[in-house]
């Protein structure tokens, strides 16, 4: 690793503090960036790394606290100042045109009337320079993920940053992937840019950052050189206590197949969605079957096509506990004892504005709410404490409004909501995008509890550790097609990673220029 | 020092509340200023618009009375309001409903039948619903927006009832007016009160209210309605039927409207003329919003709209204004209560300008 030379911080802040009309995001934060250094910033969701990053770069201003630039103090006051200084962002959702080619998207970020012509040629020199290979008269929307990401990059690097904030970069990417970005940005690191890389990853923190900065509840918990620490004891300083290990029972064999998906194929109605393409999967009661891919590969159609909430024409395409199903709504297919958990929590798994009890008859109305029509209150709210107290569920009771909650905490609602209702079949997606680590294994827990009594669990993950963890079998969709699965003791995260780029033996796809690679 | 709004939290209960009186009392300033500016006195001006029409109980008994079509629209509307579906149509709807009623009446004048009345309520509900249903067909087949439809069907509604009553409709015995025979006293609405024109319509009103607050706070159907209405995609993952909603919402609104064209045809009009309603169909958007779309709400809006209706004529006739200063007042209310609903969720907070 090399270290550090010039005594100068690229970048050096001092206490400061944004209050939000309830929370204070960041309370007296102080974080120190030398040349070439890559530095993580270590912290749970709501720890306010976010916060901290956007008044780095100018989105928003603190009310109190300072910023020193190469030793000079400065006020950024927004993101174009920030870029002539030399800082250059990479969020986590990107911010490209989808119907643009890729220099045309570059040309729009930097200011002043340009040729595209030569401007590609430099996209094409940095591109092979730094090793991110991209093609810059492609449309974006035909871009993988991994590739879309790098266009980001290299639109910052177009700037010539001396400071590079990448948040959550590798949510995206498969293992390879991120293997490939690291050298990139070991390279940067080399040739003296500063790196300032937001993560909850403690693994990857640890392969690749020479110090980093631990936020917890708006406040700095520790500074440290994560090469000599262990991730317990970077868990410790980040969640204030041990990390929970999952325990986990053996498969039950032989259990009946609750969810059948015999040749489901689907086109997208959406220009930048994936065609579904002959899906065959196979769920028994007692087992925790996983569904890893980039994001982007289908898993959004495929799950549309078994929660019901896009009905299929073919009806046998989808049975649920034996019965044909595909031209079932999410409601009906409910009546036949499936849950599930989406993606995403607000505007889909719970409504906004409305209380947790009113949330609960969202799906659960059919445990007794109902008499004539007419909604039995009493019921619903006993059903919400009870969700409220068993999932450790941390509101201001069954009246708080589901937006009120905590993502995390929404989270624990939803799935205790699901999982109350006792259900045969569970479908969860993402069930620990965004939620903090105590809250994770949690639901981790709860959902190897109910396979072990014997429910049928599906679930949709981008994160490879967690389906390791809780899954007994595990498949990959790639471009919208699925692969054969590998019962989990039997396959490692290189092989599920290859597959993740559709390389699967037998593979439809195999010789196709790799989705993500 | 300037003004900055702040976004809350959380949104304000009592600015929810709060909102429509600042509106009420912000269109009486302004009221006030207007009479001043047209060279009348403020206070005459006042006295005339607002305490003039309820000095005795007739005056009273006629704000129920134009406050009963205002009721029966608005919380039809309501229904589908919460469910985000813009129906705003309802004075077209409340024609056809006084044309399907009033087909009946004339069809069968001179019957004794204790059953035309009721007949007649319903050809009403039925035809007020089917003209909302062309919109709800064309946004639920086509994914037309019901707000052009609706309103566009408005215009054809007002073509109808004005052909039928300068042709085949028309009262032969009429010396060529364009309107129909009177309706016969088994066709006309029996009076609450006698000697006054409040009629049994407003039962139907406070009926429908009731109606209207169970179905949108203790029914599940209104339950799976404002779910649809606030976040689309939980509807679908819950798996509730968004075009379910587009009908009910229109159904509810249409039906609501008809009963209440059929009830002033043969109520306080006792004929079809080209001048069915004042505008009560649109008048009921701002009654369902002043009221928060909520029946209670809708109760004391539709007192107050009705009691501007009231005021316009008593300008006209004692202040020498246009009649259109009721629209003026409407309007200015429905502007200020769009205003004031900024502070439900934004609080303003005056700042020091940053150097």
């Amino acid at each position: 690793m090399p270290t550090p030379t010039s005594d100068t911080p690229r970048l050096a802040i001092r206490g400061i503090r944004k209050v939000y009309p309830s929370v204070v995001a960041n309370d007296g934060i102080d974080l120190t960036v030398m040349p070439g250094q890559i530095h993580a910033v270590l912290g749970e969701n709501g720890a306010g790394k976010s916060t901290l990053m956007k008044v780095i770069y100018g989105v928003i201003r603190p009310d109190e606290g300072e910023l020193l630039w190469e030793g000079r103090p400065v006020i950024i006051s927004n993101p174009a100042q920030a870029r002539s200084l030399g800082i250059g962002m990479v969020f986590q959702h990107f911010s490209l045109f989808e119907t643009l080619t890729v220099v045309q998207n570059v040309a729009l970020s930097i200011p002043g009337k340009l040729d595209l012509d030569p401007l590609a040629k430099r996209i094409e020199e940095v591109s092979e320079r730094y090793g991110l290979p991209v093609d810059p008269r492609r449309m974006v929307h035909a871009l993988s993920v991994g590739e879309r990401q790098r266009v980001e990059i290299i639109r910052c690097l177009l700037q010539n940053p001396r400071l590079l904030i990448l948040d959550e970069p590798t949510s995206v990417l498969t293992p390879q992937a991120v293997r490939k970005l690291f050298e990139t940005l070991r390279q940067l690191a080399a040739e003296g840019v500063s790196i300032l890389y937001i993560s909850h990853k403690l693994d990857e923190i640890q392969e690749l950052c020479h110090k980093a900065t631990v936020l917890r509840g708006g406040k700095v918990t520790g500074t440290c050189t994560p090469a000599e620490e262990t991730p317990q004891t970077m868990a410790r300083m980040m969640i204030g206590v041990d990390l929970p290990a999952c325990s986990h029972g053996e498969p039950e064999d032989g259990g009946e197949v609750r969810l059948l998906i015999q040749g489901l194929s689907h086109a997208t109605d959406d220009p930048f969605g994936t065609d579904l393409k002959d899906i065959h999967l196979e769920v028994k009661a007692g087992e925790i079957v996983g569904i890893a891919g980039v994001s982007g590969n289908g898993q959004q159609e495929l799950l549309r096509a078994i929660s019901g909430e896009e009905p299929h024409a073919d009806k046998r395409a989808v049975r649920v506990c034996g019965v044909e199903a595909g031209h079932m709504n999410a409601a009906r297919r409910r009546g036949l004892g499936m849950c599930f958990v989406p993606e995403e929590r607000l505007g889909r798994g719970a409504v906004p504005r409305l209380s947790l009890t009113e949330n609960i008859l969202l799906t659960a109305y059919r445990k007794g709410m109902l008499f004539a029509g007419l909604i039995r209150f009493g019921v619903a709210k006993r059903f919400a404490e009870e969700c409220i107290k068993r999932f450790d569920v941390k509101c201001g009771g069954a009246h708080s409004e589901a937006k009120s909650l905590s993502g995390g905490n929404l989270q624990k609602f939803i799935v205790g909501r699901e999982i109350m209702q006792e259900p045969k079949l569970l479908v969860l997606a993402q069930p620990t995008w965004g939620v903090d680590v105590g809250a994770s294994s949690f639901i981790r827990q709860s959902v190897l509890d109910l396979r072990n009594s014997g429910t049928a669990v599906l679930v949709i993950s981008e994160e490879l550790e967690e389906l390791f963890e809780i899954c007994d079998r595990i498949v990959v969709i790639a471009k919208g097609t699925l692969s054969p699965s590998k019962v989990t003791s039997e396959t490692n995260v290189e092989e599920i990673g290859m597959w993740m780029s559709g390389l699967w033996p037998g593979a439809k796809t195999q010789g196709e220029a790799t989705h993500v690679a | 020092m300037w003004l900055k709004f702040e976004q809350r939290p959380e949104p304000s209960k009592v600015m929810t509340y709060l909102s429509p009186l600042l509106a009420v009392g912000l269109m009486f300033l302004s009221g006030l200023i207007l009479f001043l500016v047209l060279g009348k006195s403020p206070v005459e001006g006042f006295k005339v618009f607002f305490l003039n029409p309820l000095r005795d109980s007739y005056g009273v008994a006629e704000l129920f009375l134009k406050a009963t079509p205002l009721m029966l629209c608005a919380v039809g509307l309501s229904v589908g309001f919460k469910a985000n579906v813009w129906n705003i149509g309802a004075e077209g709807q409340l024609l056809i409903g006084a044309l399907a009623g009033g087909w009946l009446a004339l069809h069968f004048e001179g019957s004794t039948s204790r059953l035309l009345l009721p007949g007649m309520i319903v050809a009403g509900a039925l035809g007020g619903m089917a003209w909302a249903a062309i919109p709800a067909f064309l946004r639920t087949r086509f994914n037309a927006n019901e707000i052009l439809t609706s309103l566009m069907l408005v215009y054809v509604a007002e073509l109808m009832v004005s052909w039928l009553v300068h042709g085949p409709w028309k009262d032969p015995d009429g010396f060529n007016f364009p309107q129909t025979k009177l309706f016969s006293a088994t066709a006309t609405l029996p009076l609450l009160l006698a000697g006054t024109r409040v009629n049994v319509a407003l039962i139907f009103a406070i009926g429908a209210l009731v109606v209207g607050w169970i179905f949108m706070n203790r029914s599940f159907m209104g339950y799976q309605m404002k779910v649809a209405g606030q976040a689309e995609f939980a509807g679908r993952y819950a798996g509730f039927s968004a075009k379910r909603s587009v009908w009910i919402g229109m159904l509810a609104g249409g039906a609501m409207a008809g009963v209440a064209g059929i009830s002033e045809v043969a109520g306080p009009i006792g004929q079809i003329t080209e001048h069915i309603s004042p505008g009560y169909g649109f008048a009921a958007m701002i009654v369902a919003f002043v009221g928060r779309l909520s029946p209670i709400g809708i109760f004391f809006s539709s007192l107050l709209m009705a009691l501007l209706y009231m005021g316009g004529e008593q300008a006209q006739q004692y202040l020498n204004l246009p009649s259109s200063i009721s629209k003026v007042f409407q309007g200015m209310l429905l502007f200020f209560l769009l205003g004031s609903d900024v502070f439900i969720n934004f609080r303003p907070r005056l700042v020091r300008r940053r150097k």
